[in-house]
């Protein structure tokens, strides 16, 4: 790996302050090195390569962006990358085992809780979050957990349904 | 043999999952941010800080110096390649880059290509411009004023800030008209300044190959083919030479119909350079600088008759459009579709003026979410209509039910001269009344009002003209606005169908798969639908202003019509029949009188390739090129009920009622999806997303802590209603389109509420939208609240 | 959405942080939840060299009260952790009302009471509830520890009374001579909207009378506004329908609101009364009856 600058005289290339970090994202652990600027949406997206943590605004208002950091969601453009360090991050990737869905995911294909996809991990994840705590929400639980979280297509009726019907399908598993 | 299950196949009026959902979920959709390219740089946009202000000079010489710049891009050096001004898509022209003066607080001044977009930044920050500040036009009344400064003064002989006056209908008639009635009722709206605001916001990688010299971008685009035409203009590039490429659309709305500077730099960029360059909008960005919407005064009056007839309408208005004439309409229309305002009603005559006006904001006038400017139309009908019956003491839905066109009359001629299809208007409004439980709130708002509580009902009805449209009338920029589908049956049956639209969230690899399966008996599952790659789709003109399914969607049962007339004769030939002989059922020919004598589709494409008759042109493929006979009118019904508090101004959605008659309605779920999507667009309009500007031009609005998208937690729910099915007559499936109806139409029925609520103040209107604080103005002050919320007033 | 350069350290204890700033200077920033200052680096409005990010230094994320019912909130503690608190439940009913209404449920996983109070944005919401309820800052620097008055800690719109070489530790809420009550309404246009109008009112109450009144204005004022009028008409009796108008009356003559797109000055005067009012007439319900 190598980057080269054209010469411009005065300022070196060199002077870039480069950190290491540890974390674990999706179960997996990485190594990365990091301006501190880097924000975490970045790292993720560009230095790990998950493009499925979206980003929507500047203002940390949409939520597209959202990843849990240690089972918390969180906004991961108003993180820096050097945060992360020991941290452990769950991306929407990371919400489906090798074989199956996260019923999450089923449940908004089931009711139609997306349009144009581009809100729907951070919804997903924030969703996750509520019902790691709460499995037996209401619909206003569910709107108030998901009001950090900005969808332009559909309503948000529809993701409301989606998470009750994955909250029913995940008690109904542990029930058996 | 028994015929298919069209539900089972998936075919029309089947609620089928989405196809696209099975990427989205796991993360895997393919949006421009996402793409990496091999020697990819990135560029980043310095904007203008100020409104209105001559450019003294740029120096860029410290931009340069930052390690990992790469390129830096003035004005002056676009002018250098006849790129620092582009085309508008209204005949206009737009800067690329500044090179006189910057018009609009967020103008492109210059951009930067580096590494990566940090250090792009970095150098941005590093360029000095000198400004010398100009005097600032913020409303049309201040460019229409006497000794206003001359915003466009780069077109030489422009003396003053119109940029059209436009006419329509019978002023003459209506003048006599408005001479006879017994009653005429006025009313001055504003719809404010908003911003279509999809999530992800505008980007591009350009992509020049110099091995090839081909140019490939990789765009937010939803009409890749007239990108690609206005590419080949404004670059002088050769047209076969430029492939665009439209992936995955995090939302559109109208936003990403026009071109914008960044994807011409972004261009620039990349064939000086040789190599990717990605460029991708920010939020502020995307809110100051990119396609605004509305921003429209109007005057209007009805004259009416004591018994509530409505004798005529006349209306003037007056329109914002920013610094550069760039609306996405029509050509032959200089305020778009605003003239289908009143299509709903027996009207017998109208007239309309319209003016625009240049000031000092961001250019646009998109259709944000409708059909070229409807949903003003439809607004300031509602509005009006609403007043109407206020001002003649009768009841809003009973004015309404006098004056709907009836069932018998269609088509029916609209007094500024479209002609509206078909439509059950006067069963819809039962629907929804009946919904709402309206004798009930009746009761139940009186008994409220003795408690002091304000309760109040909105009734919104509207049909609004889709599908645009015929060759006769609907052009951009000189191209026809037909649209397209390409289909191509695999010898095993499956199916791979291309179409000139391109979807944002709309479902199209769901939906088109199932007219195909509604037309030719193949399982949806086993069509394939590909969009936004110029290199293999068929010529289109992208989706917006809800044309998807009445044109591209039209296109695609003509394509797969045409496949069934050659399968036919396929069939005739594996039956040794004549083709005069042969009966269809879906998914399959059998002969007349014998309907176990048959093949399926999947049996004549096999033939196609391997058993063809003598002389017959081998394969299964098609190509269609669809020009409507006419634009399709589905028809809504908003009923709103919300409870305002007089102490604080803060109103309350009860309940809402949707009724909506989009005709048939290929997948209902998906139908329903966009129906609360617009609702709620609906309800943010009239009650927090505004942009506005201070007297320096300053926008407020330009990011998500002030330009305000409801969250779950405030939008209400929905209470959906689908009973009510007209057909449009010429539309090959009975399909009439329904993305954008209840962003249209609803913004009324909410306002109308709030103004039912309030009804004894004598107060007439409230702007949107309606904060808290303009209500309770209303309220206390007992008078009108007009115009944009100030930015600040001591 | 691209921050300038800066150095980064994220120090293990609070004396390194303190020698870190100390050496700094004016250019150095603390980081904790940095829900407000990430934002302001993304936008470029503000641009430290360097960041000293407290978010290692253990110890610091408690809320606590002490025997005698002093609050302890210290830098690191989330506003969730406030939010799902069920200390703040039971005995701090102005702050439990607060805690769900800063920001977002998401961006209240990260960010901090403290860290808000020192960002001192006159549209932040903690500020009015701490100064409410006459609770305090307890700052650590080279020369010590020291408590500044939440009155007196916010100097001005984003401006606060921390010398550079100085990291607000822990804010401090004083234990109650009385019975509590009180509660914050907060007039947003949408969840994550800062305050149009904010209005906390803390109160304290022995056999039915007003021992202790705060009152405080979120977003009608170039900072947080102590309305010590309005709290002033309030004690030595019982909460009456006038000394709740003359404390409505007099936080509203306090207000220095500024008419905006968010609202007329007239208007956001009348919201404070408006909530004063409703504020205390919810409370004198309860008055007595909090536990």
């Amino acid at each position: 790996m190598t980057t080269v600058y054209d010469d411009v005289g005065d300022q070196a290339a060199g002077d870039v302050p480069m950190r290491r970090i540890a974390f674990t994202i999706n179960g997996a652990r990485k190594i990365a090195e990091v301006e501190p600027r880097l924000l975490l949406a970045h790292l993720i997206r560009r230095g790990v390569g998950l493009t499925g943590t979206h980003m929507g605004c500047d203002t940390t208002n949409c939520g597209a962006c959202t990843v849990l950091v240690d089972g918390k969601p969180i906004k991961s453009c108003t993180m820096l990358a050097v945060q992360a360090d020991g941290h452990e991050i769950t991306t929407v990737e990371g919400l489906a085992s090798a074989s199956e869905l996260h019923p999450l995911q089923e449940g908004f294909r089931a009711e139609h809780g997306l349009q144009c996809g581009f809100c729907t991990p951070g919804m997903m994840l924030a969703a996750k979050a509520l019902l790691d705590v709460n499995p037996d929400p209401t619909e206003e639980d569910v709107r108030w957990a998901l009001s950090g979280n900005l969808c332009r297509c559909t309503g948000y009726q529809n993701i409301v349904k989606s998470v009750l019907w994955a909250a029913a399908k995940l008690r109904s598993q542990s029930a058996g | 043999m028994t015929a298919l299950d069209e539900i089972k196949i998936g075919g029309l009026g089947a609620s089928r999952k989405r196809v696209e959902d099975s990427r989205f979920i796991r993360g895997r959709g393919n949006y421009t941010d996402d793409i990496v390219l091999p020697g990819m740089l990135h560029m980043e946009i310095l904007r203008s800080p100020l409104a209105h202000a001559r450019i003294v000079s740029i120096d860029t010489s410290k931009a340069w110096q930052i390690p990992g710049v790469h390129l830096v891009l003035t004005g002056e050096m676009m002018a250098t390649r006849n790129l620092a001004w582009m085309p508008t898509l209204s005949y206009d022209t737009q800067a690329v880059l500044a090179t006189d003066k910057v018009r609009f607080q967020g103008q492109e001044v210059a951009c930067v290509i580096a590494d990566d977009p940090y250090i792009a930044k970095d150098a941005c920050e590093a360029i000095e411009v000198e400004y010398e500040p100009l005097p600032v036009i913020v409303n049309p009344e201040q460019a229409l004023a006497e000794a206003a400064p001359i915003i466009r003064d780069d077109k030489t002989g422009t003396t003053s800030n119109v940029i059209f006056n436009w006419e329509v209908g019978d002023a003459a008639g209506t003048e006599s008209a408005f001479a006879r009635a017994d009653k005429i009722s006025r009313l001055r709206l504003h719809y404010p300044r908003s911003h279509p605001s999809p999530i992800e916001c505008c980007g591009s990688i350009a992509d020049f190959n110099r091995a090839t010299s081909k140019l490939t971008v990789y765009m937010t685009t939803q009409a890749p083919h007239i990108i690609r035409a206005a590419v080949a203009l404004v670059a002088e590039l050769p047209e076969h030479m430029i492939r665009i490429v439209s992936p995955d659309i995090g939302g559109g709305f109208g936003n990403k119909v026009p071109v914008y500077p960044g994807y011409v730099c972004s261009i620039l960029a990349s064939i000086l350079l040789e190599r990717p360059v990605k460029w991708i909008e920010d939020k502020t960005g995307n809110l100051i600088s990119t396609g605004f919407a509305r921003d429209i005064y109007l005057d209007g009056e009805l004259a009416l008759r004591e018994d509530g007839k409505i004798l005529a309408v006349r209306m003037h208005v007056d329109s914002d459009h920013g610094a550069f004439f760039s609306d996405a309409q029509p050509s032959k229309f200089k305020i778009g579709l605003l003239h289908s305002t009143f299509a709903c009603y027996d009207v017998p005559v109208g007239h309309i003026t319209a003016r625009g006006t240049y000031t000092n904001k961001a250019p646009g006038g998109v259709a944000y979410r409708c059909s070229f400017r409807v949903t003003e139309a439809m607004f300031f009908q509602e509005r009006m209509i609403h007043q109407a019956a206020i001002d003649l003491g009768m009841d809003a839905a009973e004015f309404r039910r006098i004056n709907l066109v009836p069932d018998d009359a269609f088509p029916y001629r609209t007094p500024f001269g479209f002609l509206t299809d078909s439509g059950q208007y006067g069963k819809c409004l039962d629907v929804g009344l009946k919904a709402i439980g309206y004798e009930d709130f009746r009761k139940q708002q009186a008994q409220a009002k003795a408690n002091g509580r304000l309760l109040g009902l909105g009734i919104s009805t509207m049909t609004e003209p889709l599908g645009a449209g015929n060759s006769r009338e609907y052009d951009i920029l000189g191209i026809k606005m037909f649209d397209s589908a390409e289909l191509k049956i695999h010898m095993t049956g499956k199916a791979l169908l291309r179409t000139g639209s391109k979807s944002q969230g709309q479902g199209h690899e769901t939906t088109w798969a199932q007219i195909v399966a509604h037309e030719l008996g193949i399982p949806a599952e086993d069509v394939v639908v590909e969009e936004g790659d110029t290199d293999t789709a068929p010529f289109g003109m992208g989706t917006y202003a809800s044309r998807s399914t009445p044109v591209a969607g039209a296109a695609v049962a003509m394509v797969s019509r045409k496949i069934r007339a050659k399968a036919r004769k396929l069939a005739a030939h594996l039956l040794e029949v004549s083709e005069e002989d042969l009966e269809w059922e879906l998914g399959r020919f059998y002969v007349r009188g014998a309907a176990d004598r048959g093949v399926t589709i999947t049996e004549c494409a096999l033939a196609a390739y391997t058993n063809m008759p003598d002389g017959m042109e081998p394969g299964l493929e098609n190509t269609a090129y669809y020009d409507p006979p006419n634009l399709t009118w589905p028809f809504a019904v908003y009923i709103v009920t919300v409870e305002v508090d007089p102490a604080t101004g803060v109103w309350d959605v009860l309940n809402m009622v949707a009724v909506d008659d989009c005709g048939v309605r290929i997948n209902p779920m998906i139908v329903e999806g966009q129906i609360m999507g617009g609702l709620t667009e609906a309800y943010a309009m009239a009650n927090m997303q505004f942009i506005t500007f201070d007297a320096e031009g300053n926008c407020v609005g330009a990011n998500y802590m002030d330009y305000l998208l409801p969250t779950a937690w405030e939008t209400p729910g929905y209470e959906l209603h689908s009973e009510v099915v007209t057909p449009s007559p010429h539309h090959p499936i009975g399909a009439k389109g329904i993305g954008e109806c209840a962003a249209v139409g609803g913004p009324a029925a909410f306002v109308n509420a709030v103004m039912d609520a309030i009804t004894d103040t004598g107060v007439r209107n409230i702007d949107m939208p309606l904060l808290p604080d303009r209500v309770w103005e209303a309220i206390t002050k007992r008078r009108d609240v007009s115009g944009a919320p100030p930015v600040r007033t001591d | 959405m691209y921050p300038s350069r800066f150095r980064y350290e994220a120090p293990r204890s609070l004396e390194e942080a303190i020698r870190l700033l100390h050496e700094g200077g004016d250019e150095a920033k603390i980081m904790a939840g940095g829900q407000s200052l990430v934002p302001l680096m993304k936008l470029r409005f503000a641009s430290p060299e360097l960041i000293v990010d407290i978010n290692n230094v253990p110890g610091l994320d408690y809320h606590r009260a002490d025997p005698d019912g002093t609050l302890r909130v210290g830098a690191l503690c989330r506003h969730a952790d406030l939010e799902r608190s069920d200390l703040l439940k039971q005995a701090q009913p102005t702050m439990a009302a607060a805690a769900p209404l800063i920001a977002d449920p998401l961006v209240r996983n990260r960010g901090t009471l403290v860290g808000s109070l020192c960002h001192a944005d006159p549209q932040g919401d903690w500020a009015s509830v701490v100064v409410a309820l006459g609770g305090s800052v307890v700052a650590r620097g080279p020369g010590g520890r020291r408590a500044i008055p939440a009155a007196e800690f916010v100097t001005g719109p984003f401006e606060n009374a921390l010398a550079h070489d100085e990291i607000a530790v822990e804010a401090v809420i004083p234990a109650p001579v009385g019975t509590r009550s009180g509660g914050y309404l907060k007039l947003e246009r949408r969840v994550g909207d800062f305050a149009t109008v904010g209005v906390a009112v803390a109160l304290e109450t022995s056999d039915g009378s007003v021992t202790r009144a705060g009152i405080a204005l979120t977003g009608v004022g170039g900072s947080t506004i102590a309305a010590t009028q309005a709290a002033a008409a309030l004690m030595g009796g019982p909460l009456t329908p006038e000394s709740i108008e003359r404390a409505a009356e007099a936080a509203a003559e306090a207000a220095q609101p500024r008419s905006d797109h968010r609202g007329s000055a007239e208007y956001k005067r009348h919201m404070v009364r408006t909530f004063v009012v409703r504020l205390l007439s919810r409370d004198g319900a309860s008055v007595g009856k909090a536990a």
